[in-house]
């Protein structure tokens, strides 16, 4: 590892002015827990770290007047975590916040930085998905709104141009009578990467569906919906036969492949798995039921 | 966690309590030293250069890039160490060959598997260093890779090394280049006439897959090469002695020559016995005429050292109606790795261990294969073996309508047990372990709910003996100074301090143990084969002795007596008309002529064979095939338990790492060779929240050949896991399981299988 210079903006502004300035061989840094790790294995090379941590706009979570929320980008995920009204409106949100990295890395890891690093398998994005967040990126040429769903377009690759960021994170206020639910699988309990990710959002009246997103990580070069299985599960009873049903139309949204992780089959089939039991927490959560995913038995 | 001996009334007073231990503080404060803490003056940082490739000829090395680079002081390859011819060196728990070790420490001509060393700098810092390996530019010309047993006993397989010959039984039907390393026989009785008046056989076949010991530690050595031809070493090394001699060995200096210091370690497990960055630190340190320090990162850990041999096995056990075993055939294929290791020969030893075969055949093959050469871990080849030999004893029992114990306390191994491989079982405990595992209120407990089940299974380690050397000295306080030469991996300072404060009469607190260099104690061989409380310990007792001998004879010349007067028991020397304690005779040694030192060197014989039988309950995720760990009891004869702490440390530690070999632990390889998962997080470990509390049971059957009874407790509790979890795994949804590890995918596929077989 050679030397690396740092430098720490207090504006958004002055963020991407140092990464232009850079010219290619500057890389924005939140947390650091992805970057700092690739820099020191040779994955990532970079000139220049860019810290967003000081910049007050991209470190601070609150409620807009809409009911909306929006989320600094380098906000740390403990903090997203430990404010309470969002925690409690957005239970599928905090699943994927809730295990990335254990306390330390959670004390740094930031939803901006998850996004950026723009792997398939990341934590926080299905359920951003299924909720239906937009980023708010800024670059040289000034600012536009991208869908978390059309953010990414490949294993570490996303629509960001040289010097551009992604300063904020904004999620809708949800709908009466919904509830949201992220369920990853991996071998063991903890410390390891989702061999497949399910983020899914719900709204049920009257036990009818209403309106269902689901999201999936790992099984795609990039996060993707399932949309023909959401679409289906309209006007269908929120039983857990429909859940079941829309976990098998789910799996074609799959196209997984290979790897130490997992064999391409096992995922796929792991999706139905997923995709039924995060919809079904999904639905006792908008009816009421607290439930702790990472200690569910159903899980 | 009761042991025996602690319920009832034993006549020792420090064997079998729970003293602190001597090196607590330092280690929970931070002060103890590993390898990576040494730090001397001009010291340099060394990176090793390593191939990318699984198998390849080496055309050539430019190494003139990388020594341009200003920081960089020294740049080595396999030019810098003279070759060695075929040789054997002993190094107490096995013996190395001197050709293959020189190549795997520094690759000459081939590159036999991925993280295969091939040249190595010493610079100012480590980011210098490994910026000057960039710069090195190697030439490879890339060979076929073979990374399956079965495939690299092929004859259309690539060969690995050239002039390899099978050592051992003959192969008759081979001809021409092999990666057969060793075939073993072993045979008991008429296996035929058994299997003919078998009512029941089973035949099955298993595979396991490569796994690593995994210490949290990585390698590291720290050399200094001084100008007047002495080599020193801090090493984090499971036997300095060990070091020392591979390294002179493989520098041609005299072994009086060279200096290892052992540091503390961070886990070691049988991968820390052979030599692989302490002769590079050497030469790196002579080229460069400054101490160099070479660290190893996780990725060279699993890439690099030893793991522990993936395996192909078949196991054929026939029995009478009644649950009488009547014979057993094994066929066995380990890696060898990319040179001869030998695993397979304790696997053969094992494979049938636990019972008594009147009939029986064994056959093991040590296949050289592109993967790092194979290391000892934790019961080295036993644990593969029982996960076979178990499977295929609980398949009898249901068959035969048998309680899986019942059926094992039919067949279990005794006294006077012959096994396959030649020895009859002097006193041994695995009747007492079976017993005691039924009567356990787990075995009875009610397990409800669907796809859970619980399982058993036994293992086998029979533990080494060898060398080991101590001297005591008394101090004026009456407290001893212990001076050993083996590694404290997991609490021997004070099991060791334990016998020779039983044995003089003192407490543990009163004696002050050091593990210290090659050169400040007598030859000792590696904390490894579960000998140290054992060997060393015996060494203290007789060191203990050695002292009471001494000052029985400085209290007759106080008390003007004869020596044969004075008598010794619990710390009171005394004589018809006098007596004195232990400290306050030690206070009065330099007035009766001067301190004492007590010596022992040993050659421990009479080694005692442990066994062990676990019961754990599963459930099984029937939709993923994850498996969870619901409750765990290990039962494990203990021999004579020293320090019930310790002991019961060295049972869940071995437990979870057979968890972790159960369920999910592996070497993944893509098809060119190379592992996929060579990092903590896709070379999944169990973690804490993996494992549930593992309860150890220790039954004490004293080996009746060593002064205290000890046996060794640290090996034999890693082997019955993967088989106890298979049988639990079957019991929770019908599946039996043939394959290491358990993991979810397979676990998964193969309820598949038999869903859609149905
Ligand atoms: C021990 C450990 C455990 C982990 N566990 C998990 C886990 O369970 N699940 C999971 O998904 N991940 C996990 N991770 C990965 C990592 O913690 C997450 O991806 C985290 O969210 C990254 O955030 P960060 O702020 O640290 O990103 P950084 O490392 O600071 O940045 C990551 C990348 O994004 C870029 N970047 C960061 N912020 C911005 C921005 N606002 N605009 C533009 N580019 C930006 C950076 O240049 C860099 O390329 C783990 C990591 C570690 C070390």
């Amino acid at each position: 590892m050679k030397e690396i210079a740092y430098a720490a903006p207090r504006t958004v502004a002055d963020a991407v002015a140092a990464l232009k300035q850079a010219n290619g061989n500057g890389k924005a840094f939140a947390g650091g827990t992805d970057i700092l790790v690739q820099l020191r294995e040779g994955t990532r090379n970079a000139d220049v770290l860019v810290d967003l941590k000081k910049i007050p706009e991209m470190t601070e979570i609150r409620q807009l007047p809409s009911g909306d929320w929006q989320i600094g980008a380098a906000t740390p995920c403990h903090r997203i975590e430990s404010t309470v009204p969002f925690a409690e409106g957005y239970p599928g949100i905090i699943d994927g916040v809730h295990i990335i990295g254990g306390w330390q890395i959670k004390g740094r890891a930031s939803l901006g930085g998850n996004l950026c690093t723009s792997s398939p398998a990341a934590d926080s994005i299905p359920a951003l998905i299924a909720h239906h967040a937009v980023v708010k990126i800024v670059g040289p040429d000034g600012s536009r709104e991208v869908p978390v769903s059309e953010f990414c377009t490949g294993p570490g690759k996303n629509v960001l141009k040289p010097a551009e960021l992604v300063a904020s994170f904004v999620i809708p206020a949800m709908l009466p009578n919904s509830s949201g639910c992220y369920l990853r699988f991996i071998p063991r309990s903890e410390m390891d990467i989702a061999v497949v990710g399910c983020g899914t959002t719900l709204t049920v009246e009257k036990d009818t569906i209403k309106q269902a997103r689901i999201a999936l990580g790992a099984v795609a070069p990039k996060p993707v919906l399932a949309e023909e299985a959401a679409a289906w599960l309209i006007g269908k009873p929120a039983t857990i036969e429909s859940f079941e049903k829309a976990g098998e139309i789910a799996r074609k949204a799959a196209t997984p492949i290979s790897d130490m992780r997992g064999p391409a089959e096992y995922r796929t089939h792991l999706v139905g798995v997923l995709v039924k039991r995060s919809l079904m927490t999904s639905l006792r959560r908008l009816r009421g039921e607290r439930v702790d995913v990472l200690h569910d038995k159903l899980v | 966690m009761a042991t025996a001996n602690e319920t009832k009334t034993s006549s020792y007073r420090v064997i079998g309590t729970r003293p602190i231990r001597h090196d607590g503080v330092d280690k929970v404060t931070g002060r103890a030293v590993y390898g990576n803490d040494v730090q001397l003056p001009g010291l340099l940082y060394g990176r090793v250069l390593r191939s990318p490739h699984a198998h390849a000829r080496i055309r050539s090395i430019d190494t003139t890039k990388a020594e341009k680079l200003p920081g960089v002081f020294a740049v080595i390859s396999s030019a810098d160490i003279d070759p060695h011819e075929s040789k054997m060196a002993e190094l107490g728990e096995g013996s190395v060959n001197l050709q293959y070790l020189c190549e795997n420490v520094l690759a000459r001509k081939k590159v036999l598997y991925k993280g295969h060393a091939v040249a190595a700098v010493a610079a100012v810092n480590a980011h210098v260093a490994e910026e000057a390996l960039k710069l090195i530019e190697v030439d490879y010309d890339p060979l076929h890779a073979v990374t399956w047993v079965l495939d690299a006993m092929k004859d259309d397989a690539p060969i690995l090394i050239d002039d390899l010959k099978t050592e051992g039984a003959p192969l008759p039907h081979s001809k021409g280049p092999t990666n057969i390393a060793q075939h073993i026989v072993f045979s008991k009785g008429d296996i035929e006439k058994g299997f003919a008046e078998a009512d029941v056989i089973i035949e099955r076949e298993f595979k396991s897959a490569t796994v690593h010991q995994g210490y949290i530690e990585p390698h590291v050595a720290t050399a200094l090469w001084s100008p007047d031809g002495h080599l020193s070493i801090w090493a984090s090394t499971q036997g300095s002695f060990t070091c020392r001699q591979q390294t002179a060995e493989l520098l041609a200096l005299p072994v009086s020559k060279v200096t290892v210091t052992p540091c503390e370690i961070g886990g070691g497990f049988g991968g820390k016995i052979r030599v692989y960055i302490e002769p590079i630190a050497a030469l790196l340190s002579k080229k460069s005429g400054r101490p160099v320090k070479v660290l190893m990162n996780r990725a060279d850990v699993f890439e690099s050292t030893g793991p522990t041999p993936g395996s192909f096995i078949r196991v054929k056990l026939g029995a009478k109606r009644d649950g009488r075993l009547v014979a057993g055939d094994a066929w066995m294929a380990y890696d060898a790795g990319a040179y001869p290791a030998g695993i397979i020969g304790p696997g053969c030893v094992c494979v049938f261990s636990c019972y008594d075969l009147p009939n029986a055949r064994v056959e093991g093959f040590d296949v050289v294969l592109n993967k790092p050469q194979t290391a000892a871990y934790r019961a080295p080849g036993s644990t593969n073996a029982a996960f076979a030999c178990e499977t295929v004893i609980e398949e009898l029992a249901e068959k035969l309508g048998i309680d899986p114990i019942e059926f094992r306390l039919k067949n279990a191994a005794k006294e006077g047990t012959r096994r396959p491989d030649g020895p009859a079982y002097p006193v041994i405990g695995l009747v007492e372990t079976l017993k005691t595992a039924k009567a356990h209120p787990h075995y009875s407990a009610t397990l409800e709910g669907p796809n859970r089940g619980r399982g058993v299974g036994c293992g086998f380690w029979m533990n080494a003996g060898l060398k080991s050397s101590v001297t005591a000295h008394v101090n004026g306080d009456g407290t001893v100074t212990l001076v050993e030469g083996s590694t404290d991996i997991g609490g021997t300072r004070t099991s060791i301090a334990m016998q020779l404060a039983e044995t003089l009469g003192i407490t543990a607190e009163e004696v002050v143990p050091r593990v210290v260099d090659t050169d400040s104690v007598g030859y000792t061989d590696v904390t490894g084969g579960s000998r140290t409380t054992f060997a060393t310990g015996w060494a203290a007792h007789d060191a203990a002795i050695d002292i009471v001998k001494q000052m029985s004879a400085r209290a007759a010349e106080f008390w003007k007596c004869s020596p044969d007067e004075v008598t010794f028991d619990r710390g009171l020397f005394s004589s018809k008309s006098h007596a004195l304690t232990f400290k306050e005779l030690a206070g009065k040694i330099q007035e009766t002529g001067g301190t004492i030192t007590g010596r022992a060197s040993v050659e421990a014989k009479g080694v005692g064979a442990t066994f062990g039988t676990h019961i754990v309950d599963v459930e099984v995720d029937p939709e993923t095939g994850k498996v969870k760990i619901l409750r765990y009891t290990a039962v494990q004869d203990c021999g004579r338990v020293i320090h019930p702490s310790y002991a019961e440390g060295q049972i869940q530690g071995g437990v979870v790492q057979g968890i972790g070999w159960a369920l999910n632990e592996e070497y993944v390889y893509d098809a060119d060779g190379r592992m996929r998962n060579a990092s903590m997080l896709d070379y999944r470990m169990p973690t804490a929240v993996d494992v549930p509390t593992i309860e150890p049971v220790m039954v004490e059957v004293p080996n009746p050949r060593h002064p205290y009874g000890v046996r060794g407790v640290g090996e034999v509790p890693i082997c019955p896991p993967p088989a106890a979890i298979g049988a639990a795994i079957y019991n929770a949804i019908g599946i039996r399981m043939y394959e290491l590890p358990m993991s979810p995918p397979k676990v998964c596929q193969a309820i598949i299988n038999e869903a859609s077989a149905k």
